[in-house]
């Protein structure tokens, strides 16, 4: 059968008009305290083809404009104003109306790929049946299955004949957003909103789902409204560009222009609070101060100037109007900005990090003696930690091994931080529970300032405790919620002995140490945001003056802006203390920016090994390079012009390992070389060899290679 | 100092913000613990408060007005059978003559003690037990769930007959403990499986980390976290125990004749509900009143150790509103240093 079977829908494009047009778009909600008026008059216009990208903190409104324009609101929101669809007006619409055009000329992308597919049928027939309800009987069942298993190969997944007919537990997140992308273009839509697509994915994923989207937009020509939270994923992909701030679009244009020459000091804080993969040296992260106001009741005047570093009295007079920026009057897509002091900015061409007024953080004294003679906070030798699956549940047998972790080795010295980053899977988490929970690990040793963990007595683990401690990655799960902060910061304490007096002393310390008030101390962790939350986690870390801290993902649960805030706090901390960290995480940017050194995981083994600038400069081992190459650059022309290594399939079962080199399933090398040289890859894990100063890999055939 | 703006529009923003600050007049210098906190948000329920005198009142009725009353609860007046209340019998009396409000309270001074005992009993070995099981897991595990079920299976009246000959004119103590005894399973099962969700959370584990010991991690953390469960459950016993001591007395074990209970006055006195309504109205009116106030107190209780029940801050609301105001008035450009510093990545 041929695709042209399907092609059902004759096109009914009003041809040179704007595919999608939103005009004065309010919507509100009923609340306690009163409407919340999510979304305020907002406008912008799709074309065909074009993508348009929406960026905004959580809250502003970015969701719930593209979730009135699918027609999916509750009923108890007011939407007024326009949204014209093909020229057709598509509020007021019964549900009726609207599904006809929804999954067949819109689709829409979710951030969630678990619970937007329904557990109980196949992939395959989900897809099927999105053709099949828009085919309205035109479509056999044969055909609609068929379209379905070459819609699964068009967005990447293998095998997808057999794939089809799995189900949606059996995918892995990527492969699920692979698929409703597939359902999405289904039926050759005109225009698919993707409400943060990637958020919930791993990089070298994200990359993935990027290029396949990518390739649905080639296929189907269609439009595509992308919102996110995250500038670098736009960059790359987007044309225009709308930055939303309390309901309302504060900024718009086209994307190199916005990147360029941002214009409203919102845009200017959000571009600076991201840390830059491709930064040669360290460059001062930009928080955003306060938090998004109450859609409620809003004050008169900008929204955004209770945190604008460039507030003045004129600011509260009247909310300003999204306006022409200087010298854009002519152009066809003008870069808007709704600022009055946009002028000014033009003018001094200000970069984020003078109009916030933020500073590299001094490196802490201990950094200047030489490494080798510092001393070592945390030694992992050769470490292996097995989890043996059994089955059935009385006669319990062992059917296998995990390898969780197989044999890593590194150490921190102190003052150092090493950020040990991979894919979700790879052992990273399994690595800290170990470390952490001072257990003799299954083979190997762990040893805590000299101390080797798996031999000292249990009593003697109390103290080791005290100069290890660790910030989770859940700010909100990490607290206790019925405690409040004083007692969250004081237990510690508690637990290590300290007098009453003592405690009480230490924690207004602690909160003021990570930026908090002392009389912050009597609440509960729920009445604190996110950042704040993090901040507590921090202090109770700090409480008892450890050596190491342990820190897993301690800012991938955050928006960008508030990051900023909390990766400066670390920087700080470590100068002021001179503790160590143990960095975990999936996000390259942030590890570059935090950490000296890095070490790149792979399905439990460390490939790569050294100093960060020389792994993120000239990195050796292929999985390397392609986790760099898939972490997105907030720089549109830069990142156009990249090249980026997309790394096929999923990470393999830690049950069931490749033999030979771990990685080479997913080898762009590997698949590369001539068969007697992939010999070596099949046969024998590649050795850990020194390659530089501090540096070492494991790849029988490293080279340079420079991706950022 | 200045309350700013931020602070005051948090509660609208995002739903875990959702009340905004509770406190808003602490003074910075004394950190309030949490035992502190839960006091004042409990006493700042009127509810609770009502409930906790009411149950002091019964106490003090049941145990001092008899000793003004010129009657025995044995006593049989042989001049008034199946009175209604008058002057000189203010509840009434039984068909042999017998005062019924000194017998309803004498029977209160007992009933009282019975229902919240084995209330406190049966949910205290409920949580205890339910959370080693769940917390430790392993054979600890196991062990108490096969005890658990082994008691669920068992029917509890072919137990507590058997037992009860030996126990016949021992302290009417112990079949508090037997009430409790049987009481306590499904609770157990409910808790350990709550307390196998909690245990995989992180503030558990970073408590383990810190070097906590196990049991003071589940009375620290686990514990308080299920506390409405625990305390829903407690009232609830309170009442049945108070029943379900009359189901004993079936057994010969309990309350025996003279004796009375509140248990047994209901059980007595339904059969003449509609006839004779003094019989029973007074004292099923008092077992009413008093499964009310332990209900009170316990919503009290629940509110007070779940600091996102916004019963303890209904108060505060308004003041800050008037706050908010206030700080709308003062020009905002004059705060924006100090916010920065106070207010970073709120």
């Amino acid at each position: 059968m041929t695709t042209a079977e399907i092609q059902f829908d004759e096109s009914t494009t009003t041809p040179g008009g704007p595919l999608l047009e939103v005009s004065d778009l309010d919507v509100s909600f009923p609340s306690e305290d009163g409407r919340v008026r999510a979304v305020r008059g907002l406008s912008y216009q799709v074309s065909p083809g074009e993508v348009l990208g929406i960026v905004g903190e959580s809250g502003s409104g970015k969701s719930v404009s593209s979730l009135a324009v699918m027609g999916l609101l509750p009923q108890q929101a007011k939407i007024t104003g326009s949204i014209r669809f093909q020229g057709r007006e598509l509020l007021g619409r019964s549900d009726r109306e609207l599904s006809r055009i929804r999954g067949r000329k819109i689709a829409m992308i979710f951030q969630d790929p678990l619970s937007a597919l329904t557990p109980v049928y196949t992939v395959g027939d989900q897809i099927a049946e999105t053709i099949l309800v828009h085919g309205k009987g035109k479509v056999t069942k044969q055909a609609a299955a068929n379209r379905a298993v070459e819609l699964l190969d068009l967005v990447g997944i293998p095998h997808a004949q057999q794939r089809a007919k799995a189900f949606p537990h059996e995918f892995s997140g990527g492969m699920r957003q692979r698929a409703m992308i597939a359902m999405g273009i289904a039926n050759d839509p005109d225009l698919i909103i993707a409400d943060e697509p990637t958020t919930a994915l791993d990089v070298t994923v994200q990359a993935q789902v990027l290029e396949v989207m990518k390739t649905a937009q080639e296929v189907t020509g269609a439009g595509i409204v992308i919102i996110t939270h995250d500038l670098g994923v736009v960059a790359g992909f987007a044309d225009k560009l709308l930055v939303m701030y309390a309901g309302r679009a504060v900024e718009s244009g086209v994307v190199e222009e916005i990147y360029a020459a941002p214009r409203m000091p919102y845009t200017l804080g959000l571009l600076g609070s991201i840390p830059r993969l491709d930064a040669e040296e360290k460059q001062p992260l930009v928080p955003i101060v306060g938090q998004p106001p109450s859609l409620v009741a809003l004050p008169p005047g900008c929204p955004f100037g209770p945190r604008c570093p460039m507030h003045v009295a004129a600011c509260d007079a009247a909310e300003p109007a999204l306006s022409i920026v200087d010298g854009n009057a002519g152009s066809a897509d003008p870069h808007r900005a709704a600022c009055i002091r946009s002028s000014e900015i033009s003018a001094t061409d200000a970069d984020p990090a003078e109009v916030f007024g933020a500073e590299v953080v001094e490196p802490p004294k201990v950094a200047s003696i030489p490494r080798e003679q510092r001393e070592v906070v945390l030694s992992v030798d050769e470490v292996v930690k097995q989890f043996t699956v059994t089955k059935g549940v009385v006669m319990r047998r062992k059917v296998g091994t995990v390898h969780a972790v197989d044999g890593i080795t590194f150490d921190i010295r102190e003052g150092e931080t090493l950020g040990l980053v991979g894919e979700s899977g790879c052992g990273k988490t399994t690595t800290l529970m170990e470390i952490l929970g001072l257990e003799k690990p299954t083979s190997g040793s762990i040893s805590v300032l000299g101390r080797n963990v798996g031999k000292i007595p249990a009593k003697d683990k109390k103290a080791i405790r005290r100069d290890m401690q660790v910030v989770f990655q859940d700010p909100m799960a990490s607290l206790d919620p019925r405690m409040p902060v004083s007692d969250i910061i004081a237990e510690p304490m508690l637990v290590h002995g300290f007098a009453k007096a003592e405690i009480q002393k230490r924690v207004p310390e602690l909160l003021s140490l990570v930026g908090l008030r002392a009389e912050h101390a009597a609440r509960y962790p729920a009445e604190f945001s996110g950042g704040q939350r993090q901040r507590i986690g921090i202090a109770r870390a700090l409480a008892l003056e450890p050596k190491l801290v342990v820190l897993d993902e301690p800012v991938s649960a955050l928006d960008v802006s508030i990051q900023a805030g909390v990766i400066n706090l670390l920087d700080e901390l470590k100068a002021k203390m001179g503790l160590s960290y143990l960095f975990v995480a999936h996000d390259l940017s942030v590890v570059r920016h935090i950490a000296d050194r890095v070490a790149v995981m792979y399905l439990g083994k460390i490939v790569e090994i050294g100093d960060v600038d020389t792994v993120f400069g000239r990195p050796e081992h292929p999985y390397t390079q392609a986790l760099l190459s898939a972490i997105p650059i907030p720089d549109p022309i830069k990142e156009r012009q990249r090249e980026r290594i997309i790394l096929t399939g999923d990470l393999p079962s830690p049950a069931n390992p490749p033999s030979g080199c771990r990685f080479r399933t997913r080898c762009f090398k590997f698949a590369a070389l001539p068969e007697d040289k992939q010999r070596a890859c099949l046969d024998e894990h590649p050795p850990r060899l020194r390659r530089g100063d501090d540096h070492e890999v494991a790849c029988h055939y490293a080279e340079v290679r420079e991706v950022v | 100092m200045t309350v700013n703006l931020n602070e005051g529009d948090s509660s609208g923003t995002t739903g875990a913000a959702g009340g905004g600050p509770v406190d808003a007049a602490v003074e910075p210098s004394k950190a309030t613990g949490r035992g502190a906190l839960i006091v004042r948000r409990f006493l700042r329920n009127k509810l609770a408060i009502s409930g906790l005198i009411a149950i002091l009142l019964l106490y003090a009725v049941a145990f001092i007005s008899p000793l003004f009353s010129p009657y025995d609860y044995k006593f049989q007046d042989y001049g008034a059978f199946l009175q209604p209340p008058s002057p000189s019998h203010w509840f009434g009396t039984t068909q042999i003559g017998e005062d019924v409000f000194t017998q309803t309270m004498h029977g209160l001074q007992k009933s009282l003690t019975i229902g919240l005992l084995v209330a406190l009993i049966s949910t205290f070995v409920a949580a205890v037990v339910g959370s080693a099981a769940g917390y430790f897991g392993k054979w600890s595990d196991r062990t108490l769930m096969w005890i658990v079920d082994l008691l669920l299976v068992l029917p509890s009246f072919l137990i507590i007959a058997i037992i009860s000959p030996s126990l016949r004119g021992e302290n009417w103590l112990w079949f508090v403990l037997l009430l409790a005894a049987f009481n306590w399973m499904i609770t157990a099962r409910i808790v350990r499986g709550m307390t196998l969700t909690l245990k995989e959370r992180e503030f558990v584990k970073a408590a383990r980390f810190m070097g906590e010991k196990p049991w003071k991690i589940i009375s620290k953390h686990i514990l308080p976290n299920m506390a409405s469960l625990l305390i829903i459950d407690g009232t609830i016993n309170v009442g049945s125990a108070v029943l379900a001591e009359t189901g004993l007395s079936f057994f010969g074990l309990g309350v025996q004749p003279p004796d009375v209970s509140l248990g047994t006055l209901i059980r007595d006195g339904t059969r003449a509900s509609l006839t004779f309504p003094w019989l029973f109205v007074f004292s099923g009116g008092l077992l009413v009143l008093a499964v009310l106030a332990v209900n009170f107190v316990g919503d009290g209780l629940r509110d007070a150790l779940d600091p996102s029940s916004k019963k303890g801050r209904a108060k505060e609301k308004k003041k800050r509103r008037a706050e908010r105001d206030e700080a709308q008035e003062q020009p905002a450009a004059a705060e924006a240093g100090a916010r920065k510093r106070e207010d970073d990545d709120r």
